[in-house]
């Protein structure tokens, strides 16, 4: 049984339709890559995954049950955490407070704690009691991702985390990767950097203008077959 | 010079009346971006359930608020939850209608219940009495405990505000409801939490209200005046701005009163034009907005 599955998912803003119906399957300990032009639906996708975006309740599969259309707070609580492209930390909450309270009404001791938090991302720890918007584009990436994974979440969903970033910096960030997985979740992640996201997943999904239009195993894929898939034909 | 400094104390008094009027409606704008235009019926609305209290069950002003309370939580959540959660939304214009309409319903409500007599919550002994400075200034023991309460209320609100989880949850919706949902936040709870709270801030402004002054079913809107006032000019979302808002406002209340008695409330206005003028966002806008 896959851990999360879509099927036909669509999603629309008001009139214009967004996702034109796509299955995707994540499987437990998976990381997957969505790869894609810009515009081409894939925060659409995460969101709409992570309940801010309605859909019909078979459309999204979450380890059997159907999960799709339940509300954002509901999802969260199902163990499935987004981290938002753009970081998007709360301005007025100390880094700190920014991590806590990913925790929101939380009593339960998973593998996250902050102190676990700040090993992962020791650059975080000097800062813990700057507020966020002080924060380098590296610290906010760091920060954003802490504060889902203070969920404990089986699924983190991953929009575009090396946006804007530098190199070095976004090789950081990459290297927490194995200890998130290792620490039981399975990973959806968006990325606009193609090089990237094939050295790290188990799968790659391309899609373009609110449609699927490739999948495979990143060793399988050609240039070429990649190159149509991203830009059209 | 007595006489000067007895008019900036009686203003900072008066600043600590209408630092409370604005307590509820900073606390409702700054989580909500909600504008409650019936703010002041609410303060009326309570000051009349406080009265029928005290008539019912022969309480005194303080225990009649302090049992009014818990239901005028109860009455905000609903409130909120029932009504004003519906408003809410990418537009300004549906929650203030809403609220518009709520005040003509309250004062008319109130005036087929209770008629257009004034009314007021008599404390006794204390109305009168009065604590001296030396120096032929005394200070009425009402205006230092309206005072008083005002920054007890915006203490306690800070505390809640920063030291409590719900707090935190309160400024993440404040500063960006859609992630505070990814965080497993319900904002419309929140949001009618904050509400609840807000009509316990609206209970403690009754009290001072109907104890300090005859009030009457149709005085509502003048109080929501110099709340607004006191919220702009202590800059949106700041509760300690707010209470400075007040003050400043109770100060040129004063000041003009002593200059003339018919420039009162006049300069109270011009105090707060002044203010616009020289801050347009406040005296303590909030950071990274
Ligand atoms: N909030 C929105 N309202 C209306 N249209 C939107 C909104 N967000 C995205 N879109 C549209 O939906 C399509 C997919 O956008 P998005 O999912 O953000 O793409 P991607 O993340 O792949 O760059 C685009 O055409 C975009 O213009
Ligand atoms: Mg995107």
């Amino acid at each position: 049984m896959a851990l999360i599955e879509t099927r036909g998912l669509t999603a629309f803003y008001g009139d214009f339709q967004a996702l034109y119906g796509i299955d995707l399957r994540l499987e437990e300990g998976e990381t997957l890559a969505i790869i894609g032009a810009n515009g081409a639906g894939k925060s659409t996708f995460l969101k709409t995954i992570a309940g801010l975006l309605a859909a019909t309740p078979e459309s999204v599969v979450y380890a059997g049950r159907p999960i799709g259309g339940l509300s954002a707070p509901q999802i969260v609580r199902l163990g499935i955490s987004l981290v938002p492209e753009g970081r998007r930390l709360f301005p007025s909450l100390s880094v700190e407070e920014n991590l806590a309270i990913g925790a929101y009404g939380r009593h339960d001791c998973g593998y996250w704690s902050l102190a676990r938090i700040y090993e992962l991302f020791p650059a975080l720890a000097a800062r813990r009691r700057a507020p966020s918007h002080t924060l380098s584009g590296g610290e906010q990436q760091m920060a954003a991702i802490g504060r889902a994974l203070m969920a404990n979440p089986r699924v983190l969903l991953c929009d575009e985390v090396s946006l804007g970033l530098a190199p070095v910096v976004i090789r950081n960030i990459y290297a927490a990767l194995p200890r998130i997985k290792a620490s039981g979740s399975s990973i959806i992640l968006v990325e606009q950097d193609i090089v990237q996201a094939l050295q790290v997943a188990n799968r790659v999904y391309c899609f373009q203008e609110g449609r699927m239009s490739l999948e495979g195993r990143p060793a399988e894929l050609s240039r070429d077959q990649i190159h149509t898939a991203y830009f059209g034909a | 010079m007595t006489a000067w400094i007895d008019t900036l104390l009686q203003g900072v008094m008066l600043g600590g009346l209408y630092a409370l009027f604005a307590a509820g409606l900073s606390l409702m704008f700054g989580i909500m971006r909600l504008v409650n235009l019936a703010h002041g019926d609410f303060i009326v609305l309570s000051a009349f359930v406080v009265l029928v209290l005290m008539t019912a069950l022969g309480l005194d002003p303080f225990l009649a608020t302090l049992l009014a309370a818990p239901a005028l939580f109860g009455l905000g959540y609903a409130l909120q939850h029932y009504l004003l959660n519906r408003t809410i939304g990418r537009d300004v214009l549906p929650p203030l209608l809403v609220t518009f309409g709520l005040s003509i319903i309250i004062q008319n409500g109130l005036l087929e219940v209770f008629s257009a007599d004034s009314q007021r919550l008599k404390a006794g002994a204390i109305e009168t009495a009065s604590i001296s400075l030396g120096g032929g200034i005394a200070l009425g023991t009402m205006q230092l405990l309206t005072l008083a309460s005002a920054i007890g209320v915006i203490l306690v609100l800070n505390l809640i505000f920063y030291r409590t989880e719900l707090g935190r949850a309160f400024r993440a919706t404040s500063d960006d409801p859609e992630v505070a949902q990814l965080m497993g936040i319900d904002n419309r709870h929140i949001f009618s939490l904050a509400t609840a709270i807000a009509m316990v801030v609206i209970a403690v402004s009754a009290l001072y209200l109907g104890m300090r002054a005859n009030f009457d079913p149709t005085i509502g809107p003048a109080r929501l005046l110099y709340a607004f006032e006191a919220v702009i000019i202590g800059g949106l979302g700041s509760l300690w701005g707010t209470l400075a808002g007040g003050i400043i406002i109770g100060v040129a209340q004063a000041v003009g009163a002593k200059i003339d008695p018919e420039w009162q409330i006049l300069a109270g206005h011009l105090a707060f034009l002044a203010v616009l003028v020289l801050r347009p966002r406040g005296l303590f806008p909030r950071a990274g907005q």
